[in-house]
């Protein structure tokens, strides 16, 4: 019998990992192998027109935070650099607060609804969450452009002479993350808000708590799962941002997305940004852990 | 539940924020539609109703090749991606736990945890290499980067379909000595489809939809919708982009009501 049954558990793996080797092998070929190229990458010498020469050097790493001064080569930090890693880090947790400001009151709005609307005002939440990010970039370009929507309408009611820069600047960098990445907030918080137990919340109005205070004291640490996954939801792709920076920030102000592209484009420095886009993954990877041991103290907790 | 007219589950301002929230989403988005409408080249002063735009993305060759590129990508990818998926989703659901489980789903998810611009990067690297060695340029390369990160988006629906579905039925077939391959096409298979079907939409529109990997691993002349439009931002935006831009938002907006009515479908 013993014979039998681990033949039958052979055969059951065998059986598994042959439908998984299709999708892992399409993976290793187009997502996890190349990350190993790009760390091999990293460690070697750029080429005169892009590229790279197969000659070690550790230069890709060195210059990401430090650089050497063409005048009188003594070392110094990166400032160019540093201020782009500061900005990205800056503007996605910002983007993060914004999104959890008008993205909270917002699952709880929905959440609070009678059942039978609920379905209808996520489709709401649904609808720019599936449209295309780009156009959706475009959309809010088009608002606060020089030539835009909101500078036609003031120019026209008289209450400015000339049109306000509003694009190509950080807070329009900040308004166009929070505006893609809004969905990303809303669906986790009101996927837990939905699960709500308002008699908990009756309990606290009985007990003379204030609305401030059943929200802080009650509402808060059971909707706290979701607030955290919306978070790393939003803060995550925000810092790997690429196309709302570029459209929103136009060349001026750069994210690290923009930096790294920077080095396979003009900047012939195939090495730097490899290890600027490695930099990024460990960045993000430490957010990822971050995430998965607070919520698994979370399920500690509750469990 | 309202005792005393006291409405427990009202927080002062919430509901304002949430109105604010939504008109923040919906305002740009109306009045890109509105201006693919404008019948003047301004996409801020209304001249009057036209189609004008539309006819002019409509005969705009590089309009016109840009878009088949893209259907025929997100066809295939989307394709490639959900069969994989399936195959995928059965082998890692419904069963005992695994050795190699953990290390397969972060495999399958790892598109979703690395933000695009790595993956875009490192593609680039690699295909730069493969491009050079075989000297073959076509739209595999992008095919097969498209696939990859579907994977996740078609596996997850279909997934979740699998774990809610009763295993009853499929071991009375397996009972009545059917073989594993009848019993997945005549039993599993019929009651699997709309996990499908949602996956393979899923993956459909995100394929249709990326901007940042295309951008990379594209060769020249090889502009899907989405990186053509990018490249028309360095020009004077006409409303030709917003006449694009409605006619994928109505995609979108088709595609995520089928998804909703797909995935309400009882099992």
């Amino acid at each position: 019998m013993a014979d039998l049954s681990t033949t039958v558990a052979k055969r059951a793996s065998r059986t598994r990992w042959m439908l998984l080797a299709p999708a892992l092998i399409i993976l290793v070929l187009a997502a996890s192998g190349p990350l190993l190229i790009t760390l091999v990458y990293s460690f070697l010498t750029p080429g005169d027109y892009g590229g790279v020469v197969w000659k070690f050097s550790t230069d890709g790493w060195f210059n990401v935070f430090a650089q050497r001064d063409i005048f009188d080569d003594t070392l110094g930090w990166s400032d160019a650099h540093l201020s782009i890693l500061w900005r990205s880090i800056k503007l996605s947790l910002m983007t993060t607060l914004a999104c959890l400001f008008f993205g909270v009151p917002t699952a709880y709005f929905i959440a609070t609804r009678p059942k039978q609307q609920r379905d209808m005002w996520m489709l709401l939440i649904m609808i720019p969450f599936w449209t295309n990010l780009l156009i959706r970039t475009f959309a809010i370009l088009e608002l606060i452009r020089n030539e835009g929507t909101i500078n036609t309408l003031l120019l026209w009611l008289g209450i400015i002479d000339a049109p306000i820069q509003m694009l190509y600047t950080e807070g329009s960098i900040l308004l166009g993350m929070l505006y893609v990445y809004l969905p990303l907030m809303v669906l986790p918080v009101y996927a837990s808000m939905e699960r709500l137990d308002f008699s908990l919340v009756e309990a606290g109005y009985d007990l003379y708590a204030t609305r401030f205070q059943v929200l802080r004291r009650v509402i808060m640490p059971l909707v706290k799962p979701g607030v955290i996954a919306g978070s790393i939801l939003v803060f995550v792709p925000s810092l790997g941002a690429y196309v709302t920076p570029r459209v929103m920030g136009g060349g001026n102000q750069l994210m690290l997305g923009n930096l790294i592209e920077l080095q396979f484009g003009q900047g012939r420095n195939w090495p730097l940004g490899a290890a600027l886009s490695i930099t990024l993954l460990v960045i993000v990877m430490v957010a990822l852990i971050f995430y998965v041991r607070t919520a698994g103290k979370e399920d500690a907790h509750h469990g | 539940m309202a005792k005393h007219g006291f409405d427990i589950k009202k927080q002062t301002g919430f509901g304002t924020i949430a109105i604010a929230c939504f008109i923040l989403l919906y305002t740009p988005i109306f009045l890109l539609i509105i201006y693919s409408f404008n019948s003047g080249t301004s996409i801020a002063a209304w001249e009057g109703f036209s189609w004008r735009w539309y006819v002019s993305a409509w005969e705009n060759e590089q309009v016109q090749d840009a878009t088949v590129r893209s259907l025929v990508i997100a066809f295939w990818a989307s394709a490639i991606a959900t069969s994989v998926a399936v195959m995928a989703a059965l082998a890692t659901t419904r069963t005992p736990k695994f050795k190699g489980q953990t290390a397969a789903f972060a495999m399958i998810n790892q598109p979703l945890m690395v933000p695009e611009i790595v993956t875009a990067v490192a593609l680039l690297i690699l295909f730069s290499v493969i491009k050079v060695a075989t000297g073959y340029t076509g739209l595999l390369y992008l095919i097969i980067a498209h696939a990859a990160f579907c994977i996740p988006f078609a596996y997850l629906p279909i997934r979740a379909r699998l774990q809610g579905m009763d295993l009853s039925l499929e071991q009375a077939a397996a009972d009545l000595y059917a073989s594993p391959f009848l019993v997945f096409r005549r039993v599993t298979l019929p009651q699997l489809w709309p996990g499908i079907l949602a996956g393979a939409m899923l993956a459909f529109v995100i394929s249709l939809d990326d901007v940042v990997i295309t951008e990379f691993v594209k060769s020249a002349g090889q502009d899907t919708l989405p990186t053509y439009m990018l490249g028309q931002l360095r020009r004077v935006i006409t409303p030709e982009i917003n006449a694009i831009s409605t006619v994928l938002l109505g995609i979108s907006v088709f595609m995520v009501v089928a998804f909703t009515l797909l995935s309400k479908i009882r099992n």
